[in-house]
C-alpha cells in the first residue's frame, strides 16, 4: 500500500510521463487499451455464447463456444476414427514428455537418445497400430498429432543431412563443397511451396514403375530435404564458433580427429547449435501447415474444413483465434526455452 | 599401393570421387525412372507448352489479358502479381519494422510493452493462418456492398476490397508522381548538401533549410503545365455494385495486410537487436562530446547498427517474397497460383516446378544482390 | 589560488537500493590535476561520470565552471562542451575515419568550419603522435594508438576540464606508457585533470591531489607523496599494499 502511495506515482512520472510527448503517447495508448480490452471483455464474455447451437450463436455478437466443442475433436484429431481417440493422445502425451525429458541439458546423455527414440516409436505405434491395435491407415490421421509429426520428424531427421552438408561447405574437397553450396543455396531461395508441389507431382515420376509412396510420407520427405538445407546452416554456425585454439590444444594432447570431434568440440558445438534449432524448430512447426496446399490434414486444413460443414457456417474468426491459441502456446514454449537455453550457456562460457 | 591410401590429401579425392558417382549414380536412375514414366504417360518434355492458349482467366492483372493468352503470358501477368505484393508488402513491412523496432526501445513504459507484445505474438502464429484470418475477415466479416463502410470520405470497404479514388486522367497524374518521388530525392539531396555546406563552413544555415522546402512546388508546377486536370474517379455504388475507383480485391489486400503485419514483427526484432547490440560506449562518447541524442543517433548509431541488421533484414525481404506464393492459398493469382493452374491443365511438372525455382532463385539473387552493394556502404575496416 | 571549476556539494546516489555515491563532496580549482584511486565498486568512475552528467544523482549540487548541472537539457550540453572525456575502452566510431573522429564534434556541436576543425585536428593528432594515421579508421589501430586519438578528439572541443576514466586499464603492457606520455604531456599545458587511474608513477609525476575512494566515500585525500609515504587511513594502506608490490 505504501509503495502505492509513495513509489507509484514516481514509477508512472518516470516510465510514462517524463515528456509531453510520451504524455499524450501514453494517454493515447491508455485510451486505445482501455477500448480494446472492453470490446475484447464484451466478445469472449459478455456477449459470449456459451450453450446452444449454430442459430443461438448467429443471434449474438459474441465468441461462439459450441462451435468449438462441436468441432474441437476434429480440429484436433482429424479423420482419426472417433471411438480410437484415445491413441492419438496418448500418443501426443509420450511424444511431448519425451520431447520434455529430453530438454534438460543436464539430461544429455546417451540415455536421452534412448528416451526420444521410444518416444517416437510409442508415438507411430500407437497412431497406425499393429499386433492387439486395430491399424488405422494414414491417409486417416490428422490435426495436431499430424503437425507434431511432420515438423518433430523434419527436425530430427535433417540433423545427420545437415551435418554432412555443413561439414561438406566447411571441408577443402572443392567438387563436394560445390555441391553443398548449391543445394543450401537453391533450397534457400525457393519458397517451401514449391519444394511441397515437386514432393506431390514430381516424386511420382522419379520412381520406378508399380512403386508408390503415400502423400505423407512425401511431404514429409520434402519437409527433411527443405529443412536439411536450414540446418545446415545452424551447425555451419556451430562449427565455426569453435575457437581454432580447441583444435589446436587437443591436437597437442594426441587425441584423434574422432576423439577431437567427440570430446572437445561436439559437446561445444551442440551448445551453441541447440538454441538456433529450436528456433528452426518453431520455424518447422508453423511452416507444416503448408501442407494444407497439397490437401494433407494438419492442424491448419482440419480447422479450415471444419468451416465448411453447412450446419456452422460463418465461424471462422472462432475457429481461426482458437487454432492460433495452440500454436501460439507451442512456438511461445519452445522460443522460452531457446532463450533460457541460451543465456545458460551463455553464463556457463563466461 | 598402401602408401598411396595412407595418403591423407588421395584418401579424401578417393572419398570425394565415391561420393560425386554415388550421387551421379542416384540422379542417374532417378532421371531414368522420370523418363521411362514420362513415356508411358504420353507428356512431350521441354518447354513448347508455353507458346499454347492458356485458357483459364486470371482474376487481376497489371497488363491486358485475355483467357485465349497463351501460357506464357499467364504466367507474366503471375509474375507481375508478385512483383507487385513484394514490392508494396516489402516496403511497409520494413517501414513498420523499423517503427515498432524503435518503439521497443522508447522510454515509454506502455509503447515497449505493446511493441514487444505484438512481435511476440504475431512471430508465433503461422503466417498462413494469418493469411486465412484476414481474408476471412475481409470476405465475410465486412459489411456487403450496400453497408459499405466509409474510413475516409470516399474510401469504402467492403467484403469485395478495398475502394478509393483515383484521378481520371491517370497519365498526367503518372508524370505527377514521378515529379513528386524526384522532389522527395531532391529535397534529400539539397538537405545533404546544406549540412555539408554547415560543416565546411561553419555556419549555420537554417534559411536555406525553409528554402529546401520550395522543391516541392515541382509537383505543383508539373500539374500546372499539364492543364491542371482536377476529374477524380470517386467509387459510387450503382446497383448491387461499386463503379469507379481503383479496387484492391480482398485477396490482394488480405496477402498485403498479412505478409506485412507477420513480416514487420520479425523486422521490429532485427531492429531493436540492432541498435541494442551497439556498445554502450558509443552513446556514452558521442553524448560526452556534446553531440545531441537524435543527431548520435543518426550519425554514430544508425551507421553502425545497419551493417549489423542488412544482412538478416536482406533474409526478411527474400521471406516475405517467397511468402507472397502463399496467394494459392487464398486464390491471389501470384506467379506460383498461375503456374500451379499451369501444371494441373499441362501435366508438365517438371518444367512448371523448374520455373518456379527458376524465377524465385533469379529474384532471391538480385534482391540479395542489391542488398549487398547497399551494405558494401556499411561495412567498417578492420586489421 | 583562482576560482574553483569544480564544486560538488554532498552528492547521493543509488542504483535501485545501492547507495553509490555517498555526500561526496570535492572542490577541484583551474589547472588541478587530480588523480583518484579505490578498488573496483567503490564509485570512482560514477563519481566523475556525474561531471559530464552520463549519470544522474539524486541528492546534492554539482557546479562546472559556474554551470549548475541539473535536469536541464541546455545546461547539460554546455557544460558537455567544457568537459572531455577519456574511456576506459576509447569508445572511437569504428565506421568513421581518424580524422574524421576528430572533427565531427566541433563542426556538428560548435560549427567550427571543416577545413579550421581539420587543421586543429591534425595539430592535436601531431601533439598525441599519430598525424601519419588520420585517414585510417580505428580498427586498423593499435589499443594505445586508440586511446591516444582518443585524447585527441577530446581535446579538439578544446575542453576547460579533462575526464580519464581508467585510460590504460584496457591497454597492453607495452602499450600504457605511450599514453601516459600524452597525458603527462597535457598535464603539464595546465589543463585542469580529473583522472581515475591505478598508476601511481604518474600520480607522483603529476598530481596535485589523489583522492581515495572506498564504498562510495572518498576516505583520504592529500598531495602525492604524504599519499603513497604514509597513508594516514587502514583502508587506504590496505589498498596500497594491494597494488604496490
Amino acid at each position: 500500500m505504501n509503495w502505492f502511495i509513495y513509489e507509484f506515482p514516481k514509477w508512472l512520472k518516470k516510465n510514462l510521463f517524463n515528456t509531453p510527448v510520451n504524455s499524450v503517447v501514453s494517454l493515447f495508448i491508455i485510451s486505445l487499451g482501455l477500448k480494446a480490452s472492453m470490446y475484447i471483455l464484451d466478445w469472449t464474455f459478455l456477449s459470449a455464447v456459451f450453450t446452444g447451437d449454430a442459430s443461438t450463436c448467429r443471434e449474438s455478437t459474441g465468441f461462439c463456444y459450441p462451435f468449438i466443442k462441436e468441432k474441437f475433436p476434429f480440429i484436433i484429431y482429424g479423420f482419426y476414427p472417433r471411438e480410437l481417440i484415445w491413441r492419438p493422445t496418448l500418443a501426443m502425451i509420450l511424444l511431448l514428455s519425451s520431447f520434455f525429458y529430453v530438454k534438460e541439458p543436464k539430461r544429455w546423455n546417451k540415455y536421452s537418445l534412448w528416451i526420444l527414440s521410444s518416444g517416437f516409436f510409442l508415438f507411430f505405434f500407437l497412431m497406425r497400430g499393429g499386433l492387439f491395435l486395430e491399424v488405422v491407415t494414414n491417409d486417416k490421421w490428422g490435426g495436431l498429432p499430424l503437425t507434431l509429426m511432420l515438423s518433430s520428424i523434419g527436425i530430427i531427421f535433417s540433423y545427420p543431412f545437415g551435418i554432412m552438408l555443413a561439414l561438406a561447405r566447411r571441408g577443402n574437397l572443392k567438387i563436394l563443397k560445390t555441391l553443398s553450396i548449391t543445394y543450401i543455396e537453391m533450397i534457400r531461395g525457393v519458397p517451401l511451396i514449391s519444394i511441397l508441389f515437386m514432393s506431390s507431382v514430381m516424386f511420382p515420376l522419379f520412381l520406378p514403375e508399380g512403386i508408390t509412396i503415400d502423400k505423407l510420407l512425401r511431404a514429409q520427405v520434402a519437409i527433411i530435404l527443405f529443412v536439411s538445407a536450414y540446418m545446415a546452416e545452424v551447425i555451419r554456425g556451430g562449427l565455426e564458433s569453435i575457437d581454432k585454439g580447441q583444435y589446436e590444444a587437443s591436437n597437442s594432447l594426441g587425441l584423434s580427429y574422432f576423439q577431437t570431434m567427440r570430446f572437445i568440440i561436439i559437446p561445444q558445438a551442440i551448445r551453441v547449435v541447440i538454441p538456433p534449432t529450436v528456433n528452426t524448430a518453431i520455424g518447422m512447426f508453423k511452416d507444416t501447415s503448408l501442407v494444407l496446399i497439397i490437401a494433407l490434414f494438419d492442424l491448419l486444413n482440419t480447422t479450415k474444413s471444419s468451416l465448411k460443414d453447412s450446419d456452422w457456417l460463418g465461424f471462422s474468426v472462432e475457429a481461426y483465434v482458437f487454432v492460433a491459441i495452440i500454436y501460439y502456446v507451442f512456438c511461445y514454449a519452445m522460443s522460452k526455452y531457446a532463450n533460457r537455453l541460451e543465456e545458460e550457456f551463455g553464463i556457463k562460457s563466461r | 599401393m598402401n602408401k598411396y591410401f595412407q595418403d591423407e590429401k588421395i584418401r579424401a579425392q578417393i572419398f570425394q570421387f565415391l561420393t560425386l558417382f554415388m550421387i551421379l549414380g542416384i540422379f542417374g536412375y532417378l532421371f531414368h525412372n522420370t523418363q521411362t514414366n514420362l513415356e508411358k504417360q504420353n507428356i512431350a518434355t521441354g518447354f513448347g507448352f508455353l507458346k499454347f492458349e492458356a485458357g483459364f482467366d486470371i482474376g487481376e492483372s497489371m497488363i491486358e489479358y485475355w483467357s485465349d493468352d497463351t501460357y506464357k503470358k499467364a504466367i507474366f501477368v503471375g509474375v507481375l502479381n508478385t512483383l507487385k505484393v513484394a514490392i508494396i508488402g516489402n516496403f511497409l513491412a520494413v517501414f513498420f519494422g523499423v517503427l515498432i523496432g524503435l518503439s521497443h526501445l522508447s522510454q515509454n513504459w506502455l509503447l515497449r510493452k505493446i511493441s514487444k507484445f505484438y512481435i511476440e505474438t504475431i512471430r508465433n502464429i503461422p503466417l498462413l493462418l494469418q493469411l486465412f484470418f484476414w481474408y476471412a475477415v475481409f470476405t465475410e466479416n465486412l459489411p456487403g456492398v450496400k453497408e459499405a463502410m466509409e474510413l475516409l470520405p470516399n474510401i469504402f470497404l467492403n467484403n469485395r476490397g478495398l475502394y478509393f479514388p483515383i484521378p481520371v486522367d491517370t497519365k498526367s497524374f503518372s508524370f505527377i508522381f514521378i515529379a513528386l518521388v524526384i522532389s522527395i530525392i531532391g529535397f534529400f539531396f539539397l538537405e545533404k548538401v546544406r549540412v555539408k555546406k554547415e560543416i565546411l563552413e561553419g555556419k549555420s544555415f537554417s534559411f536555406f533549410e525553409k528554402l529546401n522546402y520550395l522543391i516541392f512546388l515541382l509537383p505543383v508546377l508539373t500539374w500546372f503545365i499539364l492543364g491542371s486536370p482536377s476529374e477524380i474517379n470517386y467509387p459510387s455504388l450503382s446497383g448491387f455494385n461499386f463503379s469507379g475507383g481503383y479496387r484492391f480485391s480482398p485477396e490482394f489486400s488480405a496477402l498485403v495486410l498479412g505478409l506485412v503485419i507477420y513480416t514487420s514483427a520479425f523486422n521490429a526484432e532485427i531492429t531493436r537487436a540492432g541498435i541494442s547490440s551497439i556498445d554502450k560506449g558509443q552513446w556514452e562518447a558521442a553524448s560526452a562530446l556534446g553531440i545531441s541524442k537524435s543527431d548520435s543517433l543518426k550519425i554514430i548509431i544508425l551507421p553502425q547498427a545497419l551493417r549489423v541488421m542488412l544482412p538478416p533484414l536482406t533474409s526478411q525481404i527474400l521471406n516475405l517474397t517467397k511468402n507472397s506464393s502463399l496467394a494459392v492459398a487464398i486464390g491471389y493469382p501470384d506467379f506460383v497460383s498461375i503456374t500451379n493452374t499451369t501444371m494441373n491443365q499441362t501435366g508438365q511438372a517438371i518444367e512448371c516446378v523448374f520455373i518456379i525455382m527458376v524465377i524465385y532463385l533469379s529474384l532471391s539473387i538480385l534482391t540479395s544482390f542489391v542488398m549487398n552493394q547497399f551494405a558494401k556502404r556499411f561495412q567498417i575496416v578492420e586489421r | 589560488m583562482s576560482e574553483n571549476i569544480i564544486e560538488m556539494n554532498k552528492i547521493n546516489k543509488w542504483y535501485d537500493d545501492f547507495h553509490v555515491l555517498k555526500d561526496v563532496d570535492l572542490n577541484v580549482k583551474k589547472g588541478e590535476k587530480i588523480v583518484i584511486c579505490g578498488p573496483s565498486g567503490s564509485g570512482k568512475s560514477t563519481m566523475i561520470r556525474c561531471i559530464n552528467r552520463l549519470e544522474e544523482f539524486q541528492q546534492g549540487s554539482l557546479m562546472v565552471d559556474g554551470i549548475n548541472i541539473n535536469n536541464n537539457i541546455k545546461n547539460i550540453e554546455a557544460v558537455r562542451k567544457d568537459v572531455g572525456m577519456v574511456f576506459q575502452h576509447f569508445n572511437l566510431f569504428p565506421h568513421l575515419t581518424i580524422l574524421e573522429n576528430l572533427t565531427l564534434a566541433p563542426t556538428r556541436v560548435k560549427r567550427v568550419p571543416k577545413e579550421e576543425a581539420e587543421l586543429m585536428a591534425m595539430e592535436y593528432l601531431d601533439l598525441v603522435r599519430i598525424g601519419d594515421q588520420a585517414h585510417k579508421f580505428p580498427g586498423q589501430l593499435s589499443g594505445g594508438q586508440k586511446q591516444r586519438v582518443a585524447i585527441a578528439r577530446s581535446l579538439c572541443m578544446r575542453p576547460k576540464v579533462l575526464l580519464f576514466d581508467e585510460p590504460t586499464s584496457a591497454l597492453d603492457p607495452e602499450m600504457v606508457k605511450e599514453v601516459l606520455d600524452v597525458m603527462v604531456k597535457l598535464a603539464k599545458e595546465g589543463i585542469t585533470m580529473l583522472c581515475v587511474t591505478h598508476e601511481m608513477g604518474f600520480a607522483r609525476e603529476v598530481a596535485d591531489r589523489v583522492l581515495f575512494m572506498d564504498e562510495g566515500r572518498i576516505v583520504e585525500e592529500n598531495n602525492p607523496n604524504d599519499f603513497f609515504d604514509n597513508p594516514k587511513n587502514e583502508r587506504t594502506k590496505n589498498f596500497l599494499s594491494q597494488i604496490i608490490h
